[in-house]
């Protein structure tokens, strides 16, 4: 082979755990390892994409600017763009927030909420700003494949990835697709 | 949500309820006395009206928030109703209900803090040729102008009592434009009865009326009146006017020939399809000629009930109907001894509340017997079990004219008019770009451009033929005809002219059809709404050709997987748009990238009023 | 009475025979032919609202749980182009109305979940719609998630014919259309509603469901974990024709 492929991760409107489900591929990252290399990733912690990466992953969904921002940035430099979990897909556990306005979840957590001091709405520039819902990956940008599962199983990812690793289509057998 | 201090006293429900029979069948025309009454259905009243009726709380909640003439909440002392067809928008009406909006100080949708009045948009009204159209409590104002719509707002203001408005605002005109060989002359009431009765021999008639059998339905002079009836009938071929075009005789004949207790009379009146205003014609003008049609099917499938299922857009009509329907029982047309025969039939009206599926047969049934007009299963037909599961005939308003007329004058006569698989004449309702819009009534078989130069609509760019869910016709086939063998329709005869932007017609299109779907079935309930959204997104200017392809699919979807005729043909605008029309499309797609299905930069707005912030990463 | 061998349709080029009066989809059930439903109990009268079980008959579409079987007529179900359309179908179902399958107790015996899982579905394609809905969690036994209902009306039939209570109704049109219950405040609470009531147990969803049960049964040890939708259905099917007419 001439070069390894390269991936990207990240995690928007997520807890993280497709990650750990990830990392549960165990031994079999080492074979992952020997056709491809991770760029951005929370797993080694580069923060940027340099150049184009061959399948980005992203966990999560939409939820503020800055989620926005990173999913747009994963689309421009990701050949195959692969939504990871529920909460990518569907907008998942953050989107239960949707039964509210924003006024109500904002002044619930800053305002009227237990404990609260100085109560009042941040307003860092340095914050993200919030979307008025949750949404799901598809609905901002191309996505070219969808891995569900909350998380994903590790087989679930393995599969997935080695398939895109191999330039196979990903579909997953039914063994392997679960949406919790 | 405007909210009464205090519930209502709730004696009129307990008066109307006391003028009705304890059957579940009178819930819809109970909810709408109640409506009429209070402007909303009070809570106190579901359970009074549930007991009375012997059903549910839920089934009539259920009923309330079904029709769109009725309210689980209060609407105000006026209630305006808007037409929101494409002919009342090609007419200002958009312009003119925001300008009464802002002359009554009150938002649309919402009830007046006074509780003085709320202003609405509804589906078609059925004036199409004479708008921008509304109802106000009920009642049809045409012809609107800012002018109409400061008087009605100073009206309203003042708390004038509706039967001291001026009635030129109530006018509603006939606009009969072109009569042929159906409706040239005046109709004699029970002309066509007596030549029905009289098709078995000079004498049937008399015979009938001295036949000694106890049940004069089947004594021989009275069979063979109606047989022969019946075979004229079939000589006439005359084909259901409500668009779908079954034969009549085939359905008479067959709900005649199912043994059962009882069978019904029913003329669908709910002219639903935006556009359609012949009905309304029908009955004002020629309302002995349905009347009789009902009477001698009664006569001919053995049916003693009548009814008349009328939409209530409508309701103006109501005294006229009901003192119609009063002088023919006196004239022994009605009732129990109908030409001294002994043949009993009689006419109910039944009234709508707001409700395009109701038009389908098997939904308007359900509504007769009370319920959500919801399309019944695709078999039994009601023709074998239909209104409380009896035989029962469902034919159009047009339809019943023509059978009266067929057995005054032979189905012979009928034949010679039109052309080989449409026989007879047709009415068509001619609205939007032309000069002179109306009633037109031809010889089916009359090409596009033949209507187009009578009405003074040639320079039209397009005709939208059979309401949104029929067909778009372009200007290269405007000499096609309409009949059943080209382009079958149900009358309506829309004309855009070469100024209006057809993406416009695409749009209110959309959204009826998005406002009408019942919700039964998967694909019309949700498909409706994403093909309004997608459409919505391409008028916005941020569609792409991504969202025309799932337009295409969706489309594709729901003329395969929809349960009735109303999500089959929900998208058949959409499709001949694409296809005659496609650079209407075209002309908005700003990328053939994919774009969000959202406005990013609008998603943040909330934040950045919560926050006061407006930096530049508060944008997208 | 077993089905007449004389008398068959084809079904995807297969013979199938029924009995008089069957419908498309019981016949093709009872001969081991899986036709993917929603709204559809063979226990129940058939309601033909999901559309999922959409079949080709002689050329045209129809809803095979409620399109009688007729002697030599040619229908076809397993096509790639019907299995697009239910596909659709489910992805319509899942965005109308909020799923969320992780926090919710009906995963792994969920029908709507199976159904997707046997059509492939790997996402939901369509915008989300992330409706508001009314939760009632007011009788003590019993809960009415509404984010979770696909307007089956499996409930409002089964409350009307089987309990004969008429506890459940729907409320409002179109894309607004819900399920409303039978008391005077509206709430589950002060309707007649129990228990032991069949119109609560047959939910393909987790719209209506038990208080008390969560986690009876371990995630991964749901029917539908274990097994696919499509060999679970055709087994009970067959299991009850069995039964119904030896």
């Amino acid at each position: 082979m001439a070069s390894k492929r390269k991936i990207a991760t990240c995690s928007l409107a997520g807890c993280f755990g497709c990650h750990m489900s990830l990392l549960d591929i165990d031994e079999r990252l080492l074979d992952l390892l020997e056709l491809a290399e991770f760029d951005r990733s929370p797993i080694n912690d580069i923060k940027e994409i340099k150049g184009m990466v061959d399948i980005g992953l992203v966990e999560g969904g939409l939820c503020n600017a800055e989620t926005v921002r990173v999913l747009h940035h994963f689309r421009d430099h990701c050949r195959v763009l692969v939504s990871v979990g529920e909460c990518a897909l569907t907008g998942g556990i953050p989107s239960m927030r949707n039964h509210h306005s924003l006024k109500a979840c904002l002044e619930e957590s800053y305002i009227r909420g237990v404990g609260v001091e100085n109560a009042h709405i941040p307003d860092d520039p340095e914050l993200p700003l919030l979307l008025d819902k949750v949404y799901p990956l598809h609905e901002v940008v191309t996505v070219d494949y969808h891995v569900p599962g909350c998380p994903p199983s590790a087989d679930a990812l393995w599969h997935v990835l080695s398939a895109l690793v191999a330039g196979r289509d990903p579909h997953l057998p039914p063994a392997l697709l679960k949406y919790d | 949500m405007w909210r009464e201090e205090a519930p209502p006293a709730l004696d009129a429900v307990h008066e109307i309820l006391g003028s009705h029979e304890r059957d579940p069948g009178e819930l819809l025309q109970v909810l709408i006395k109640v409506q009429h009454c209070y402007h909303y259905v009070p809570d106190g009243a579901v359970a009074l009206i549930a007991e009375h009726l012997r059903v549910t709380r839920a089934h009539v909640r259920g009923v309330t928030g079904f029709y769109s003439f009725l309210s689980d909440h209060y609407l105000g002392e006026y209630v305006v109703y808007c037409s929101d067809n494409i002919t009342d928008r090609m007419q200002g009406s958009t312009g003119l209900a925001t300008y009464l909006c802002n002359r009554l100080n009150v938002k649309l949708g919402d009830t007046r803090a006074d509780g003085r009045v709320s202003v609405h948009y509804t589906s078609c009204t059925g004036l199409c040729d004479q708008g921008p159209a509304a109802l106000v409590n009920g009642l049809a104002v045409t012809r609107l102008t800012r002018l109409r719509m400061d008087l009605i707002a100073e009206l309203i203001n003042k708390r004038a009592p509706l039967g001291t408005w001026p009635s030129e605002l109530f006018l509603v005109e006939d606009n009969f434009r072109r009569s042929d060989v159906m409706f040239r002359r005046s109709f004699e009431p029970g002309a066509a009865l007596q030549a029905a009765m009289r098709r078995g021999g000079d004498d049937t008639l008399r015979d009938i009326q001295h036949e000694e059998a106890v049940d004069p339905s089947s004594g021989h002079a009275w069979r063979r009146g109606a047989d022969e009836t019946l075979k004229e009938l079939y000589r006439s071929d005359l084909r259901g006017r409500g668009g779908a075009g079954f034969k009549a005789a085939i359905k008479w004949e067959t709900c005649r020939d199912i043994s059962a207790p009882e069978r019904y009379v029913v003329c669908n009146a709910d002219e639903g399809e935006p556009g359609t205003f012949k009905d309304r014609v029908l009955l004002t003008t020629y309302t002995d000629m349905v009347f009789e049609g009902m009477t001698v099917c009664g006569y001919v499938v053995g049916a003693t009930r009548g009814i008349l299922y009328i939409r209530q857009e409508y309701w103006y009509l109501k005294s006229h109907l009901e003192e119609v329907i009063a002088r023919r029982r006196d004239a022994n047309l009605l009732g129990r001894n109908i030409l001294g025969t002994g043949f009993a039939f009689d006419i109910d009206i039944h009234w709508g509340a707001g409700a395009y599926i109701a038009g389908m047969e098997t939904a308007l049934i359900e509504s007769i017997e009370g319920r959500r007009a919801k399309p019944r299963k695709r078999w039994p037909l009601p023709v074998v079990a239909g209104l409380n599961r009896r035989p029962t005939v469902v034919n159009n308003v047009e339809t019943f004219a023509a059978a009266a007329m067929i057995a005054l004058k032979g189905g012979a006569w009928f034949a010679g008019h039109g052309t080989a698989h449409s026989a007879g004449t047709k009415l068509f309702c001619v609205s939007g770009d032309c000069e002179r819009p109306g009633i037109y009534e031809y010889p089916f078989g009359v090409s596009v451009r033949e209507v187009l130069r009578d009405c003074g609509g040639l320079d039209a760019q397009a005709v939208q033929v059979s309401g949104p869910s029929g067909v778009t016709i372009t200007r290269i086939e405007f000499d096609r005809n309409l009949a059943f063998e080209d382009l079958s329709t149900v009358g309506t005869f829309m004309i855009f002219g070469p100024q209006r932007d057809l993406f416009d017609v695409v749009c209110n299109f959309t959204h009826f059809f998005r406002h009408e779907s019942c919700g039964l079935c998967t694909p019309c309930r949700v498909g409706t709404s994403l093909l309004a959204n997608l459409v919505d997104k391409v008028a916005a200017g941020k569609g792409s050709p991504m969202d025309i392809a799932e337009v295409e699919r969706i489309s594709q979807l729901l003329k395969t997987t929809a349960h009735c005729g109303l999500g089959q043909t929900a998208p058949n605008h959409l499709i001949d748009s694409l296809l005659k029309f496609r650079a209407e499309w075209d002309k908005r797609m700003v990328t053939t990238d994919f774009v969000p299905a959202f406005d990013l930069d609008a998603a943040l707005h909330e934040a950045r009023q919560l926050t006061g912030r407006d930096d530049a990463l508060a944008h997208l | 009475m077993s089905p007449d061998p004389r008398k068959t349709f084809r079904l995807d080029g297969r013979e199938i025979p029924f009995r008089e009066g069957q419908s498309v989809f019981d016949a093709a059930m009872a001969a081991g032919v899986y036709i993917p439903h929603l709204c559809h109990n063979p226990d129940f009268e058939p309601h033909s609202s999901c559309r999922l079980c959409t079949v080709i008959v002689n050329g045209r579409p129809f809803a095979s749980c409620t399109q009688p079987a007729v002697a030599g007529q040619d229908v076809k179900s397993d096509t790639p182009e019907l299995n697009e359309m239910r596909r659709s179908l489910t992805e319509m179902l899942l965005v109308e109305g909020n799923h969320y399958c992780p926090a919710c107790e009906k995963s792994g015996s969920c029908r709507l979940q199976a159904t997707a899982y046997a059509l492939g579905l790997q996402d939901t394609h369509f915008p989300q719609f992330f409706p508001h809905r009314d939760v009632d969690a007011s009788h003590p036994d019993i809960i009415l998630d509404r984010d979770r209902c696909i307007l089956c009306g499996l409930c409002v039939r089964i409350s009307r014919t089987v309990d004969r209570k008429n506890v459940f109704a729907m409320t409002g049109r179109g894309i607004a259309t819900t399920i409303v219950v039978d008391s005077p405040s509206g709430l589950l609470a002060d309707s007649r509603v129990s228990r032991d009531d069949e119109s609560v147990k047959h939910c393909p969803v987790g719209a209506l469901m038990m208080k008390g049960e969560a986690f009876k049964i371990p995630i991964g040890e749901r029917p539908y974990d274990k097994a696919l939708i499509s060999e679970d259905s055709v087994a009970q099917f067959q299991a009850r024709e069995a039964a119904a007419h030896g």
